[in-house]
């Protein structure tokens, strides 16, 4: 054991050095987690705070008041589980069109000349320069029955009844994707932009034609830009409240508005939290697999290449 | 003149097997390339060398197709393939830095070009198995590129440029990104296996060790052109200028005037020697024009006694000495302020009057190891 301290003094100290970040998040994630998982498990009251305490300590006994009531409701209600799989469809859905959207651009951004790039990038990113509660409202202005799109549809005579867009699904789908596509392409672009245009070339000079040298080379190893911007793009939208509540109907089912209901129409906090708890447990589960997965795809060849 | 309406077979000259033809490559207002001609023979191993931007890369690209020559044309074996993209022509290259692709395996990477074509699996497996044995790495095929050492790499891009049986091979500064130490080693393995393999190569460096041992015929190139072009000997010890004669290997070159010419000889005075220079050979150049005659540092003799002869030497000091292992090299300053540089054979060194710094000295050579060069 000593001797592993002294070989690891470096180590140490990177250990060190890690802990300032670790602080943080305790204090700033998991503390506020532990906080709602204990509101999940308690019961409604009236009163200030609308919820039972976890522990009462009446004539010397401590009771513990563990309230499981929320978490039945949750599972029973097919109301929250019709919630859950619309979350996880439409999260799901607009990752796939910031897929197919985004990918063309990113790859277009990369092969540009370094000029345009930056230009295009830049274009990219503005639209960050406004509140999303704005560009979203600007999406009503546009998507309404009497909205700027209906308007131009009807002067031009394409059709002859407004479309039915804004407070329907669709509308949710438009402004989702609108508002995260950023989030796939920049980080899509980054690994793009690394790519060696060498291997290309030698995949030419292999015999593959255009497409089959992206098919086989490009996209593959832009599968790890592939992979975070999908991230970055499918987890915000699950528990999205914004974009849901002001272009969806009353049927587009979100937890975030959920959330919302439960909070501060119903003040019923154990639901909301529990609500949340799920939620956050939908999302832990398939990013743990993934990261497991990355870490014991690198682990062995990391020690193979050393010599 | 289509020889494709005579019936039997073409003939394909042997000595033509690639052919470039006035071939020009301009970028914008820059001549990479200007007006190249080359002829390769078939199973010939054929270097292209000089330094930098001089052009020998953007000919190698021309060859792979990634780069269309500006005007001229590109023959292999008696087709056109000028025009041909990179995808289309039987040729392949062993890219510099390898260009070997990381998320595929050993054995994935040698199957690529193959998997393009439709090959069969189960011939596809024999043929990448047939080319890693080539290159000593079948026990290697399911490794990543990034768990090779660089030799390693370096083998599995010639497999993967063997593997599909190119009508031409292109090796581009193949042992740049190796060590110093086991390069040599390295050439010569790598030429055997070319030999065996019976492929035509072209090879681009700015090594001039490299192409002397790989190569069998070097054309040595400047700004876009070929300076010469023949065997290492010949370029070696027949440079056509003093751009050649200083690019392989090292060289003194006096500047002078002839006085004497005749068939079998000529006679050169330079400034920078007290005794005219004898050359035994004949010349194309007139009486009186100016000429350099190189002297390579092996051929330069450095005693200290007056040789007897009338013609080739000069009295010196030595200024500097550079012990190489097998040879020394001396810095030897002429009584008229030249330099001239010396390379005596250890042997020589070991008797012990040995010249030492500061020594007088007289340097001289025979008449045959000198070369007149009229550029």
């Amino acid at each position: 054991m000593r001797k592993l301290f002294v070989y690891d003094r470096p180590t140490l100290l990177r250990k060190l050095a890690i802990v300032p970040p670790f602080i943080w998040l305790a204090l700033f994630l998991l503390v506020p987690f532990l906080l709602v998982f204990k509101i999940s498990l308690a019961d409604l009251r009236f009163g200030i705070p609308p919820y039972t305490p976890l522990t009462t300590l009446d004539n010397e006994t401590l009771t513990l008041g563990i309230h499981l009531s929320s978490y039945k409701l949750l599972f029973t209600d097919s109301l929250y589980i019709a919630t859950y799989i619309s979350s996880a469809k439409m999260a799901l859905v607009t990752t796939l069109c910031c897929a197919l959207i985004g990918y063309p651009m990113a790859y277009y951004i990369a092969r540009a000349n370094a000029k345009a790039r930056h230009l295009m990038l830049l274009a990219v990113i503005l639209p960050f320069w406004t509140s999303l509660l704005l560009r979203v409202y600007a999406w009503v202005g546009i998507l309404r029955n009497d909205g700027l799109l209906n308007n131009a549809l009807m002067a031009l005579g394409l059709i002859d009844a407004p479309l039915e867009i804004y407070r329907t699904d669709m509308a949710v789908y438009i402004g989702l994707v609108y508002a995260y596509l950023p989030f796939f392409i920049l980080p899509l672009y980054a690994s793009l932009v690394k790519l060696d245009n060498r291997l290309l070339e030698a995949a030419y000079d292999l015999g593959a034609r255009p497409w089959q040298a992206f098919w086989q080379v490009t996209l593959p190893m832009s599968l790890p830009g592939v992979m975070a911007g999908s991230l970055l793009v499918f987890i915000p939208t699950v528990g999205e409240y914004v974009i849901p509540e002001m272009l969806g109907g009353a049927d587009t089912l979100m937890m975030g508005r959920l959330m919302w209901t439960e909070f501060f129409n119903n003040t019923d906090w154990p639901m909301a939290a529990a609500v949340t708890c799920v939620m956050v447990l939908i999302l832990i589960v398939p990013l743990a697999l993934l990261q497991y997965n990355q870490a014991s795809q690198y682990e062995p060849e990391k020690r193979r290449g050393n010599h | 003149m289509d020889n494709r309406n005579i019936t039997g077979p073409r003939p394909t000259d042997e000595d033509e097997f690639v052919r470039v033809d006035e071939v020009v490559k301009i970028y914008g207002d820059v001549v990479a390339v200007k007006s190249v001609n080359l002829a390769v023979k078939r199973r010939e191993i054929f270097a292209l060398l000089g330094s930098s931007g001089c052009g020998k890369s953007t000919l190698l690209r021309m060859l792979a197709g990634f780069e269309e020559p500006t005007s001229g044309r590109i023959y292999l074996d008696g087709e056109d393939i000028t025009a041909l993209a990179p995808y289309q022509r039987p040729v392949n290259m062993m890219f510099q830095s390898y260009a070997l692709f990381p998320h595929m395996t050993v054995e994935a990477n040698v199957a690529f070009g193959l998997k393009q074509e439709g090959v069969p699996r189960n011939e596809i497996h024999e043929r990448v198995f047939e080319a890693l044995d080539l290159v000593q790495m079948a026990g290697y095929s399911r490794r990543k590129p990034h768990q090779l050492s660089g030799g390693q790499q370096q083998r599995v891009a010639l497999a993967r440029s063997l593997v599909k049986r190119p009508k031409l091979l292109l090796l581009d500064e193949p042992m740049s990104a190796l060590d110093k130490q086991i390069r040599q080693k390295t050439q010569i393995e790598l030429v055997r296996i070319l030999d065996q393999v019976g492929v035509t190569c072209i090879m681009v460096t700015h090594d001039q060790d490299e192409a002397m041992t790989m190569a069998g015929r070097i054309a040595v190139m400047t700004e876009g052109q070929i300076m010469q072009c023949g065997t290492p000997r010949e370029v070696y010890e027949f440079p056509n200028s003093r751009f050649v004669a200083n690019f392989i290997g090292s060289t003194n070159v006096f500047t002078g005037v002839i006085t004497v010419d005749e068939s079998d000889h000529v006679q050169i005075e330079s400034d920078d020697l007290p005794r005219p220079m004898y050359v035994n050979h004949g010349i194309n150049e007139p009486l009186g024009m100016q000429v350099h005659v190189s002297v390579r540092p092996e051929q330069i003799r450095v005693t200290r006694e007056q040789p007897a002869h009338e013609f080739n030497w000069s009295r010196g000091v030595v200024s500097h000495v550079a012990w190489m292992g097998s040879h020394a090299r001396y810095q030897l300053r002429l009584d008229s302020g030249a330099v001239v540089e010396a390379a005596v054979p250890s042997q020589i060194l070991a008797q012990s009057d040995a010249p030492g710094l500061d020594d007088q000295i007289f340097v001289s050579w025979d008449s045959d190891s000198a070369t007149v060069l009229a550029t």
